[in-house]
C-alpha cells in the first residue's frame, strides 16, 4: 500500500508498482505465497519487522510468473482434480442428516481442511521440478482429508487409483521439507505416510481382486 | 457437502451461541467454519468443472452489463486482468455475487478483493442500489494498519470476556489487575445476554467505554479475555482464530488478554433484489423467477452484494445461511427468467459490440491519465472519512461533510496519473476503474446515512436491530418495500426506509456532538439513563411486528416504547 503511493527504484527513479497477489491478508484464501529473504511462505504473515533488511521478495519457482510476484498455481488446482479432492453428493434432493461422525476423527481431519493451496509445500520440495510432474504434498494430503470422510470415503479407491498414477505418491522423495513450509502446520509427512500405506493395500486388494 | 462440523460426544452436530442469540444454535467447524465452507463449495465447483457442468473464467473481472435496446441485460463485459483483454459475455440472465464494499472504508476484515465495484458498476447502470448506510461494525477486530483482522464474535460464544481496567489509563499487565478492579461492562450492563448482546450493541459500548477515556492504556482497545478457559479446549474450539491473533499481535491470548477494537465488517445493504409470494400461502413461490432479481430484467444478485435478510443488522453466521439460500432460490429463477423471456441474443448483435467497443475506449482513455493524483492517496482519503464518520457514529454535519469530501475526491480522480502504462497484467489500471465505482458507492452510502427521519435518539438503532433468522428478514423487507412508493430516478435512498442504524449512532444535532455523546455515554452508565432495552428490544415477537417511524418529522419516542407498543398490537 504505501509502497503503490509512490513507488521508486533503488536509484529512486519513479516506476510503476510492484504486481503481486493477495486478497483475505490472513493466512486464508492461499494467494500471496512468495519467497521472503529466500524462504517460501505467505507475504500477509511476514511482519516487515521481524525481517532482515532490506528485503528480498522473488516469485515462487515452481510455478509460471505472470508478471512480478505474481504466478499461475494452476496446476496445484489441477492435480486436486485428477485426485477428486470432494465428496460426492448429490444437491437436488434432501438426503437427511448427514452421518454420525467421532469428534476425535473430526478434529484430525480438521487439521488436514486447513490447506490454503498457496503452493509452499510444491515450492521447498525437490521433486518437483521441471523433469516430473510430482504433485507434491497438498493434493495427497487431500486424499488423507477425503478418504477419512464418511461420505467423501466413497471416492476412496479412485483417489488412491489417482496416487498411484504418473505424479504421484511414487514419486515423493521423503524430503520432508514440505512440512516445514506449510504455513498452516498441516502434519503433511503424516499425510504421505499415510497414503504410502493405503495405497500398498489398495494395491494388494486389486491384485488379489477382493 | 464434506464440511466437518464439529461433534458433540454422540457425534451429533454440535451448537454454539452467537451475539444476540440466547440459545446454542450455530453449528461450526472449529473457528473457521465461514472458511471450511469456502473450500467445501470450491471443491464442488471443482467437481462441476470436471464434469464439464461449469466453465470458470478465472482473473476476469467483471466491467459493465450488456443491455439490449429494450434495457434487458443480456450478457456482461469482462476484462482479463492477465492479457487486459476486453470481451463481452452473451447470456440467458447475469448473477452478480460479488460480494460486500468493506475496502470502501478503506480497512475493514473484508478481503482487499470487496470493492464493491461490480455492484457499483450496476447501479450506476440502472440497478436498484438500497440501504447502503447499512453498515455493520464488528465489535471485536484486531486494530492494524492494513487490515481490521477480525476477532471472530466465536470468542465471545465460548465464553470471552469482555473488560477494561476500572481505573483510566491503567497501565498494569492485565493479568495484575484484580478482578475487582476489571469492569466488564456489557456483564454488568446487559444480565441477560452478557458478552453476547448484538453485535451493534456491543460496538456501541466498546466504542462509548473508549470515548470516555477506558480504553486500554488510554487508547481506543479493550479486552476480549480467554485466558479463564482451559488451553486445551481453546485450541480444540478456537484454535484458527487464535493463531491468527498470535500471529499478527505476537502474543498468546491463550495467556494474555486479547486487544480489539470495533472494526467495518459487513453490509446489509446492497443491490436491490425481489421475490415473489405464492398468493396461496403467503409463503416465498419457489417456482418465481423473481426471486433475487433485480429491477433490471435478466440481472440476478445473491450473497453480500444484495441487501435482503439481515434488515438493519446481521446476526453471525446469518450471512453464510443467506448466502446458499439466495444461491438456492436463485439459481432456478435465473434459468426460469432466461427461458421465460426467450432466446438469448446472438453473440453477432450489436449490443455485444457495442458495450465492449465503449469499456475499450474507457480503458484507452485511462491508460492515458497522466495527472499529478495517486489513486492510492485518494483510496486512503476515503477510507478514513468513511470510517471515520459513517460507521459506529454518524453526525449530520459530518456526513454533508463526507459528501462534499467524497465528490472533492471524486474531481482530484479525474486528474489521476497512472503508474503502470504496461499492457500486460496492469493492475492499477484495473484498481483506478474500481475506485471510481468505491467513491460512487461510498456517496450512495454517506447520502444513506443522512436520510430523514432524524434520529436525535440513539437508541433508535434498537429497532428492528434484532432480526430473526432468514425468512422473517425477508418478510419484514418486503412488507417495508411495499408500504414504499417505488421510485424509479436513481437516488441513494431506496429500498426501505432507514427507521434502524447497524451499529451505528446517529446523532442529529450538531452542537458539541462529541461531549453530547459522552454525556449521554457515562449518564446510561452511572445509570442516570436507562440502558438500552436489548431484552425487550430483542424479543423477536416485537421485532416481528415492528413498524417504520413516520418518515417526516422528528421522532422522540424511545424505541422501547415503540416495541412495547408493536408487540401488543
Ligand atoms: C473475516 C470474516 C469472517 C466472517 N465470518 C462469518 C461467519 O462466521 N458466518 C457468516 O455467516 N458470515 C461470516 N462472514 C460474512 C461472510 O463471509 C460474507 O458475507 C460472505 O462470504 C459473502 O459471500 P459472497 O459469496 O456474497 O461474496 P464473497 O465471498 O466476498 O465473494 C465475492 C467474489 O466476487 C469477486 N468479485 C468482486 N468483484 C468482482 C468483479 N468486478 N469481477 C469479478 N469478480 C469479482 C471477488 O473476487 C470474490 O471472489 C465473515 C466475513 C469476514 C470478512
Ligand atoms: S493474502 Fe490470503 S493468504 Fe495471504
Amino acid at each position: 500500500m504505501e509502497v503503490a503511493k509512490d513507488p521508486k527504484t533503488r536509484d529512486g527513479r519513479r516506476t510503476s508498482p510492484v504486481v503481486y497477489d493477495r486478497a483475505c491478508l490472513e493466512e486464508v484464501c492461499g494467494s500471496c505465497a512468495m519467497r521472503v529473504n529466500g524462504v517460501a511462505r505467505m507475504a500477509c504473515t511476514a511482519l516487515i519487522d521481524s525481517l532482515a533488511q532490506p528485503v528480498k521478495l522473488e516469485p515462487l519457482a515452481k510455478f509460471p510468473v505472470v508478471r512480478d510476484l505474481s504466478v499461475d498455481r494452476s496446476s496445484m488446482f489441477e492435480s486436486l482434480k485428477r485426485v477428486k479432492a470432494w465428496v460426492p453428493i448429490d444437491g437436488t434432493y434432501d438426503l437427511g442428516p448427514g452421518p454420525r461422525m467421532a469428534e476425535s476423527e473430526r478434529a484430525y481431519a480438521y487439521e488436514l481442511s486447513k490447506c490454503i493451496t498457496c503452493g509452499n509445500c510444491l515450492e521447498v520440495c525437490p521433486q518437483v521440478n521441471d523433469r516430473s510432474s510430482f504433485m507434491g504434498a497438498a493434493p495427497i494430503s487431500q486424499v488423507a482429508l477425503f478418504n477419512r470422510h464418511p461420505t467423501g470415503r466413497m471416492l476412496a479407491a479412485e483417489r488412491l487409483d489417482a496416487l498411484m498414477g504418473e505424479g504421484g505418491l511414487d514419486e515423493c522423495g521423503n524430503a520432508q521439507n514440505c512440512v516445514r513450509a506449510c504455513p498452516k502446520s498441516i502434519p503433511l509427512t503424516t499425510s504421505i505416510a499415510e497414503m504410502f500405506r493405503a495405497t500398498t493395500a489398495h494395491g494388494f486388494r486389486k491384485l488379489f481382486g477382493s | 457437502m464434506g464440511v466437518m462440523f464439529n461433534r458433540t460426544p454422540e457425534g451429533l452436530l454440535d451448537f454454539r451461541r452467537f451475539g444476540g442469540t440466547k440459545f446454542h444454535r450455530t453449528a461450526f467447524a472449529g473457528a473457521t467454519t465461514g472458511q471450511q465452507l469456502l473450500y467445501a463449495l470450491d471443491e464442488q465447483v471443482r467437481r462441476f468443472e470436471v464434469e464439464g457442468l461449469v466453465h470458470k473464467h478465472e482473473m476476469w473481472e467483471f466491467l459493465g452489463l450488456v443491455r439490449d435496446s429494450d434495457g434487458n441485460c443480456r450478457g456482461i463485459v469482462a476484462l482479463d486482468c492477465v492479457s487486459m483483454r476486453i470481451e463481452a459475455f452473451p447470456a440467458m440472465s447475469v448473477m452478480l455475487a460479488t460480494g460486500g464494499p468493506g475496502i470502501v472504508f478503506g480497512r475493514s476484515t473484508n478481503s482487499v478483493i470487496n470493492t464493491g465495484t461490480a455492484a457499483s458498476a450496476a447501479y450506476q447502470e440502472g440497478a436498484r442500489y438500497a440501504n447502503g448506510e447499512f453498515i455493520q461494525v464488528h465489535p471485536t477486530s484486531i486494530p492494524a494498519s492494513d487490515k481490521l483482522r477480525l476477532m471472530s464474535e466465536s470468542a465471545r460464544g465460548e465464553g470471552g470476556r469482555v473488560w477494561v481496567p476500572r481505573a483510566r489509563g491503567d497501565k498494569r499487565a492485565p493479568k495484575s489487575i484484580p478482578e475487582s478492579e476489571r469492569w466488564y461492562f456489557l456483564e454488568e450492563k446487559y444480565p441477560a445476554y452478557g458478552n453476547l448482546v448484538p453485535r451493534d450493541i456491543a460496538t456501541r459500548e466498546i466504542f462509548q467505554v473508549c470515548l470516555m477515556g477506558y480504553g486500554v492504556g488510554g487508547k481506543r482497545e479493550v479486552y476480549l479475555d480467554l485466558t479463564h478457559i482451559p488451553r486445551k479446549e481453546l485450541d480444540i474450539k478456537l484454535g484458527g482464530i487464535l493463531e491468527i491473533y498470535e500471529k499478527f499481535v505476537g502474543e498468546d491470548p491463550r495467556e494474555v488478554p486479547m486487544k480489539v477494537f470495533p472494526g467495518m465488517h459487513y453490509s446489509m445493504g446492497g443491490l436491490w433484489v425481489d421475490y415473489a409470494a405464492d398468493p396461496r400461502h403467503g409463503t416465498l413461490d419457489e417456482t418465481s423467477p423473481r426471486n433475487q432479481a433485480t429491477n433490471v430484467p435478466g440481472l440476478y444478485a445473491a450473497g453480500e452484494v444484495d441487501y435482503l435478510y439481515h434488515g438493519a443488522n446481521r446476526l453471525g453466521a446469518n450471512s453464510l445461511v443467506a448466502c446458499l439460500y439466495a444461491g438456492k432460490i436463485g439459481g432456478p429463477a435465473m434459468v426460469r427468467d432466461g427461458r421465460d423471456r426467450g432466446a438469448r441474443l446472438p453473440p453477432g448483435d450489436g449490443a455485444f459490440a457495442g458495450a465492449k467497443k465503449k469499456w475499450e475506449m474507457e480503458f484507452a482513455r485511462l491508460a492515458r491519465l497522466s495527472g499529478p493524483e495517486n489513486p492510492h492517496v485518494i483510496a486512503e482519503e476515503m477510507g478514513d472519512w468513511m470510517t471515520d464518520n459513517v460507521t459506529v457514529i454518524r453526525h449530520d454535519g459530518k456526513l454533508a461533510e463526507t459528501d462534499a469530501k467524497l465528490q472533492e475526491l471524486a474531481e482530484r480522480w479525474d486528474r489521476i496519473g497512472l503508474s503502470d502504462r504496461s499492457s500486460f497484467a496492469n493492475r492499477e489500471i484495473s484498481f483506478v476503474n474500481q475506485l471510481r465505482n468505491m467513491l460512487v458507492l461510498a456517496r450512495v452510502m454517506t447520502r444513506g446515512a443522512g436520510r430523514a427521519p432524524a434520529r436525535g435518539v440513539p437508541r433508535r438503532a434498537l429497532q428492528g436491530a434484532r432480526p430473526r433468522e432468514g425468512g422473517h428478514g425477508r418478510k419484514r423487507a418486503s412488507a417495508r418495500r411495499r408500504e414504499l412508493p417505488q421510485n424509479d430516478d436513481r437516488r441513494a435512498h431506496r429500498g426501505w426506509p432507514a427507521d434502524h442504524l447497524c451499529g451505528g449512532e446517529h446523532v442529529a444535532d450538531s452542537a458539541a456532538p462529541a461531549e453530547v455523546l459522552r454525556d449521554r455515554a457515562s449518564q446510561r452508565l452511572t445509570g442516570k439513563l436507562p440502558p438500552a432495552c436489548p431484552e425487550r428490544s430483542a424479543s423477536t415477537s416485537a421485532a416481528r411486528t415492528l413498524r417504520p417511524p413516520p418518515l417526516t418529522g422528528r421522532s422522540t419516542s424511545c424505541p422501547t416504547d415503540r416495541a412495547r407498543t408493536s408487540s401488543r398490537s
